[in-house]
């Protein structure tokens, strides 16, 4: 069988092989680990970019990454409208590279947050969200201590208006002070996705949470649509 | 030979948690006439380069292209010959 799913690896990326494992609960997703010195992505249908650390966070967290030959093809799978989803630190990587408006910020608290807070779905018109129902509030957990979301105020009024926003924090269990509670973002064309939870860790009720089920399964409808 | 220095602070509008930790501390430590910090970061960089110009140049071009992320953060550069 051949893979369909690219989940890219970094150096200092540690949330590869859970999500590797995440993609390989849903046999259709058939996964391949693809090392960020490759150069081209062609023929993969859904490309997910792990958490962790790239390059030890050095210089900002995901700016190095972001600059690495498999984000060179990242941009072209994007821009072909190829589904992709970067979770955590892999968010960090999609606003560096600027495939996301915005940037992620050390946490308001200062304090690196480890958590389960419910998670709202803001729009199911995406790839990953198009299983769940509007407002559905997922339990994700969350591992991060730069996951404070910013951008400027007409950048916020866009993606309002367009319906950019997929992840909110529900009220009062925001973690990292993130602006307008947002825990995940589109691209305008909606084929990008970060956000800072992770749900490869919420696949089984004995990990606390299995919502993060729902994004996969999500994927693979998307794709056999 | 020239020396390049970046100078990297966050825009105004950002708000600097590291400056507010900072600034408690400060204050805690009997500098009550702290009224504000915010911390940001240099870059040192060394450059083959004799022109002050055209190194000015190359170094803006390495801001825009990694060093800085220009939604949150603005940048100085200051050039000297070594």
């Amino acid at each position: 069988m051949s893979h369909r799913t690219a989940v890219l690896v970094f150096p200092g990326s540690n949330c590869d092989s859970d999500l590797f494992k995440a993609a390989q609960q849903t046999p259709e997703l058939a996964p391949a680990y693809v090392w960020y010195t490759t150069a081209s992505l062609a023929g993969f249908e859904l490309i997910l970019v792990p958490g962790g650390f790239s390059h030890g966070d050095y210089l900002r967290a995901g700016a190095l990454a972001a600059r690495s030959p498999v984000v060179q093809a990242l941009r072209q799978a994007a821009a072909q409208g190829v589904p992709i989803l970067g979770i955590c630190n892999g968010f960090q990587v999609l606003t560096e590279s600027g495939l996301l408006p915005g940037a992620l910020q050390r946490n308001a608290s200062l304090q690196f947050v480890c958590e389960i807070p419910a998670v709202e779905v803001a729009t199911s018109n995406t790839p990953f969200t198009q299983a769940c129902a509007m407002g559905e509030q997922l339990r994700l957990p969350v591992a991060h201590g730069e996951g404070n979301y910013f951008c400027d105020t007409t950048t916020l009024a866009e993606l309002e208006r367009n319906g950019q926003i997929a992840f909110r924090y529900a009220e009062g269990q925001n973690p990292n002070g993130s602006l307008a509670n947002i825990a995940g973002i589109t691209n305008a064309e909606r084929n990008v996705l970060g956000l800072m939870p992770h749900p490869e860790r919420a696949m089984a009720e004995w990990m606390g949470s299995a919502d993060g089920q729902k994004l996969f399964t999500s994927a693979v409808s998307f794709l056999q649509s | 030979m020239m020396q390049g220095t970046i100078t990297i602070s966050l825009k105004a509008e950002v708000l600097d948690p590291q400056g507010k930790a900072v600034q408690t501390t400060l204050q805690a430590l009997g500098f009550p006439s702290v009224q504000g910090v915010r911390v940001g970061k240099s870059i040192v960089v060394e450059l083959d380069c004799n022109d002050q110009v055209q190194a000015k140049e190359q170094l803006r071009s390495m801001c825009d292209q990694l060093l800085v992320n220009s939604v949150i953060e603005d940048y100085r550069i200051e050039v000297s010959l070594t």
